[in-house]
């Protein structure tokens, strides 16, 4: 989330699209309300009528996977309505930069395509540069190749009627929805998004927030209070273990995993640093030199030096143009590629799409490990459906670990805030925290090869790994350690800081090994001031609902990112009722002489752009810090599929065409190739649409919660839902069990048939769509059916290869027939 | 008297408890004290820790009641004082007590061999050693220094991890130190999915 969750009631109009917040983030339901209280409008689009739906002053629906379709009307009517907020548009984005003569978008492609590799070549969406290597900029937005003017093209074809006739949302429906939300295009209006994985589990799924980020900016909503573009993420930790970077791409503060073309920690500054020749342009990420070297620090403490690259040399690097993300892992292990893997807090056997293929996988490793609350699907594989134990090599080693409350550390919610919990009572029988578990492995691992020796062992021997008080892990040692400190006395800003003293903020990092820290972004949360994420202080000064002195966030506690959006070029809030910030300094003859911001911790202290007198400051910088050029993007040359969103069907879909183009699906797409890897579009053998859900009283796979007779009691078994007309079409009564196939599996549900579903006309034919949860799994509880990943396909997203789960084709039947 | 917003909380839950109760009165007894003293009973030596939930990334506070004399978690809630929640949570939330007492948890350490129908108890010494074994053994056999280019990559090629979003912020920053220093580059979890 740029904002957070309290910020919601600061809405003018909320928009849920691709979440359910009421059923799957019940309390953050508490701040719709709130909001709604105050005059907001609340919208909700979804294919099914949720109890989101049910609360809203207006819902429509829409067919899954059509999201960019619906979103494109809305920026084609912003910008042919004059809903935008023109001086934030021309003075806060690069809707003001001109693209360069390569630029081209014909029949669903953009230039630079390459049919027999199925990759862009970026180079032909830059921008224009002049003589200093700046984007050339008109902020008139007249120029013909500027991106507002290459924008209102694009999205021009995106008439209501294609829309309507694409999305199966009547135009009426779609007009409504538009002119409620464009009306925060106003300075002292904000709209915001709820979205989840209803958005970005599709093959073009960063291009449906891409969407939303667009209409965000061209209203105005970025920065502000009750605005912004909010992810309601799903695991209580999801943040703070993507800010780690428990990923393949990234290192701990988004830091890109190193590839193996940057052989020294030089080439790989040189890769990686985003250059800027803007004077005016913070160009954040020129800071990374001093991240990345503090995190080595971090990792391998005084055996990381300037002379042996600070060990950079020791960290594996990934091969260029090769991705190792989850479908690619799942895809490998089912070749036979690994002999080894931990499932480590997690249940992929019904996590993951196409969870038959995963299972597969699982039983051609040599050993796994599996670290757990209560059995599960994964570490049970071996005995599950359509397995025979004795034909299974895998050994498995499943290890008991402790719950939430059986020990004390901090976990990262949506809104970035890092909260610290304490432990309630000792884990059950011989179950064990986590981190004990990860410090007593580690030592065996590294005594081995201190023993023995091996291949390497130069990383594993020297790795930091002092963090226990008594022989028990302590949570306390690795917030210093993840927070950093300084390794020699050192001057900066006139202070001296001694050796050994925490750092007290990310602003003081240095790249020559004088700080460690080992994630620049949490560098602040635990620091001389103490463990600032413990904090409890529940007053709230802002008037915004901020309560910036309850627990920490980051970055440096800015609660609300890119605020300084928020103000005018002279630094006066856009809503004088909710200033996020506001300049306070003095002025002499129309200047401003001295520096102070209020409110939230400014983006960046800088002078506001203008004097109060209109004239520019050359000692100030644009309000999109982290941008290489400072602007908000509108264009985004940097994604895999495209510079603009451009709505794509999905890899399984009920239609023949694609209506705004020959271009059928994501021409970029991640597809796999093995038996496994079935795709099926317009298969009279699977008519209908299919997505995936949550209910309230479960939680992802059910690991958890299926296991809790309160929770179990409420939803007992997996259910389908379907509309009364499907029904009727098949013969199905309420409650019956019934078959779900997909092309790759099958799972039998209990039927639910309800008025939430309704049928949809795209492109003139009455098309279906069901739809089913996920929690549950053959484990437990017995005859509560199996995984709704059984039917999910395995392709992903060009960018970050999220699975498609969220639209996909199945057939239904009565059981038996 | 000064109250806490948690303090009238109590108070109030309790009464409404207690007039609950009172509306199946029979024989005309009044249940509403006895309700009330039950109520004080339950939770008056238990001590208070505040935690946060463990489910969605709301981030909703919870405070565990803990028995001084068992050591046992005996009632959990939501935490009046928590900025987002005050007081209030969802099903899953409010039935964290189940996470806390549960005859379904595992307490030991378990093991499945080759081609085994079942699964074996083993204490944490052995099986440390024995998946250390496994990790070095498939480490040192799969680790790749040079790539096909014959470039320098010093990864291990032969073990994967997924996980997690369930782990604290400190448990995850080790586990990718530990990782990485072991050269696993595919190293994913929940946020790809």
């Amino acid at each position: 989330m740029t904002n957070h969750w309290i910020d919601i009631k600061n809405s003018d109009c909320i928009l849920i699209m691709g979440s359910n917040a009421a059923e799957n983030h019940p309390i953050s339901f508490k701040w719709v309300i709130e909001a709604r209280k105050s005059g907001a409008t609340l919208i909700s689009v979804d294919p099914r009528f949720t109890r989101t739906s049910s609360k809203a002053d207006f819902y429509t629906a829409l067919r899954s996977g059509t999201d960019i379709a619906f979103l494109g009307g809305m920026i084609n009517y912003i910008l042919s309505h004059n809903k935008y907020f023109q001086e934030y548009v021309a003075r806060y984005t690069n809707a003001c930069f001109i693209v360069g003569k390569k630029y081209g978008f014909h029949d669903g492609l953009f230039a630079g395509f390459d049919p027999k590799t199925r990759k862009y070549d970026k180079s032909y969406w830059a921008y224009e540069l002049d003589a200093n290597g700046v984007p050339k900029k008109d902020y008139t937005l007249k120029h013909p190749r500027s991106v507002f003017q290459l924008l209102k093209k694009h999205y021009s074809r995106y008439t209501l009627d294609k829309v309507s006739a694409v999305t199966g949302t009547p135009k009426e429906d779609l007009l409504k929805v538009y002119e409620l939300y464009s009306a925060t295009g106003k300075p002292d209006k904000a709209g915001t998004i709820m979205y989840a994985m209803g958005w970005t589990q599709h093959t073009v799924g960063v291009q449906n927030i891409r969407a939303m980020a667009i209409i965000q900016l061209l209203l105005g909503n970025m920065g502000v209070a009750g605005g912004g573009v909010n992810a309601l993420r799903g695991e209580s930790n999801v943040q703070g273990s993507t800010d780690h970077c428990l990923l393949f791409h990234i290192w701990p503060g988004y830091l890109p995993t190193p590839r193996a073309s940057a052989a020294t920690l030089a080439d790989y500054n040189k890769k990686y640093t985003p250059v800027s020749h803007d004077p005016l342009s913070a160009n954040w990420w020129q800071n990374k030199p001093k991240y990345v070297v503090s995190f080595l620090k971090a990792m391998f403490g005084d055996a990381a030096h300037a002379g042996n690259d600070f060990g950079y040399g020791w960290m594996p690097k990934l091969d260029d143009g090769k991705t190792y993300s989850w479908l690619d892992l799942f895809d490998a292990m089912y070749r036979g590629e690994f002999s080894g893997f931990f499932a480590w807090g997690q249940n992929p056997a019904c996590s993951g799409a196409n969870a038959d293929k995963n299972r597969e996988a699982l039983a051609r490793l040599d050993w796994m490990v599996n670290v757990n609350l209560f059995d599960n699907e994964t570490a049970s594989f071996w005995k599950g459906p359509g397995m025979d134990p004795r034909k299974v090599k895998t050994e498995v080693f499943f290890l008991p670990c402790a719950a939430f409350m059986e020990k004390e550390g901090s976990i990262t919610n949506s809104g970035r805030w890092a909260q610290w919990r304490y432990k309630a009572q000792e884990p059950p029988g011989e179950a064990k925290p986590d981190g004990d578990i990860m410090v007593e492995l580690f030592n065996e691992i590294r005594s081995l090869y201190a023993k023995e020796g091996g291949v390497f062992p130069d990383p594993i021997l020297n790795l930091k790994w002092d963090y226990t008080t008594q022989g028990k892990y302590d949570a306390h040692k690795v917030a210093r350690t993840i927070n950093g400190e300084f390794t020699r006395d050192v001057t900066l800003k006139g202070k001296t800081y001694r050796k050994g003293q925490l750092v007290p903020s990310f602003a003081f990092l240095q790249a020559d090994g004088s700080t460690t820290s080992g994630n620049w972004l949490y560098c602040q949360s635990y620091n001389e001031s103490g463990n600032n994420m413990a904090r409890r202080d529940n007053r709230d000064t802002s008037g915004i609902g901020l309560y910036s002195n309850w627990s920490w966030c980051w970055p440096v506690n800015r609660r609300i990112l890119y605020n300084r959006a928020s103000v005018d070029l002279m630094g006066r809030p856009w809503n004088p009722k909710k200033p996020v910030i506001a300049f306070a300094g003095e002025v002499q003859d129309g200047k401003y002489v001295t520096k102070k911001w209020v409110g939230d911790v400014p983006d960046g202290g800088w002078y506001p752009m203008m004097n109060p007198d209109g004239t520019p400051r050359s000692d100030t910088k644009y309000p999109f810090i982290m941008k290489p050029h400072g602007f908000g993007a509108v264009f985004g040359p940097g994604r895999g599929d495209g510079p603009f969103p451009e709505h794509y069907e999905p890899i399984e879909c009920p239609v023949e065409k694609n209506l705004f183009s020959s271009q059928f699906t994501n021409p970029v797409a991640a597809v796999y190739r093995t038996q496994k890897d079935v795709y099926k579009t317009c298969n009279p053998r699977y008519p209908f649409v299919c997505t995936t859900y949550r209910v309230t009283e479960h939680w992802q796979t059910g690991v958890l919660t299926r296991w809790q007779p309160w929770l179990l009691e409420a939803e007992p078994q997996l259910f389908v839902e379907m509309s009364e007309e499907l029904a009727r079409l098949r013969g199905i009564q309420n409650g019956e069990k019934v078959i779900v196939e997909s092309p790759r599996g099958k799972v039998e549900a209990v039927a639910m048939v309800t008025k939430r579903f309704r049928p949809f006309m795209v492109q003139g034919q009455e098309i279906h769509q069901v739809g089913l949860p996920w929690h549950y799994g053959w484990v437990w509880p017995p005859d509560g059916g199996d995984s709704a990943n059984l039917l999910t396909p395995s392709a992903g997203d060009p960018n970050t290869r999220i699975p498609e789960t969220k639209a996909f084709m199945v057939n239904v039947r009565k059981k038996g027939v | 008297m000064k109250l806490t917003r948690r303090d009238f909380l109590k108070i109030s839950s309790a009464a409404t408890a207690g007039l609950a109760l009172g509306g199946c009165t029979t024989m005309g007894f009044n249940m509403q004290p006895v309700q009330e003293q039950a109520w004080r009973l339950r939770t008056q030596d238990a001590k208070e820790t505040p935690t946060i939930c463990c489910y969605c990334a709301v981030g909703c506070g919870i405070l565990c009641h803990t028995d001084k004399r068992t050591g046992k978690v005996i009632y959990t809630e939501g935490d009046a004082d928590h900025p987002i929640n005050r007081g209030a949570l969802c099903a899953k939330g409010a039935a964290t007590y189940q996470v806390a007492q549960n005859d379904k948890r595992m307490t030991k350490v378990l093991y499945r061999a080759p081609y085994s129908t079942q699964w074996e108890e083993k204490s944490w010494d052995w099986a440390l050693r024995q998946i250390a074994k496994r990790v070095k053994d498939s480490r040192d056999k799969s680790f790749t220094r040079k790539n096909a280019k014959g470039q320098v990559v010093n990864r291990c090629d032969g073990i994967a991890s997924v996980g997690s979003a369930a782990l604290d912020n400190e448990e995850c920053w080790i586990y990718q130190a530990m990782l990485r220093a072991m050269g696993l580059v595919y190293i994913e979890h929940q946020a790809r999915i």
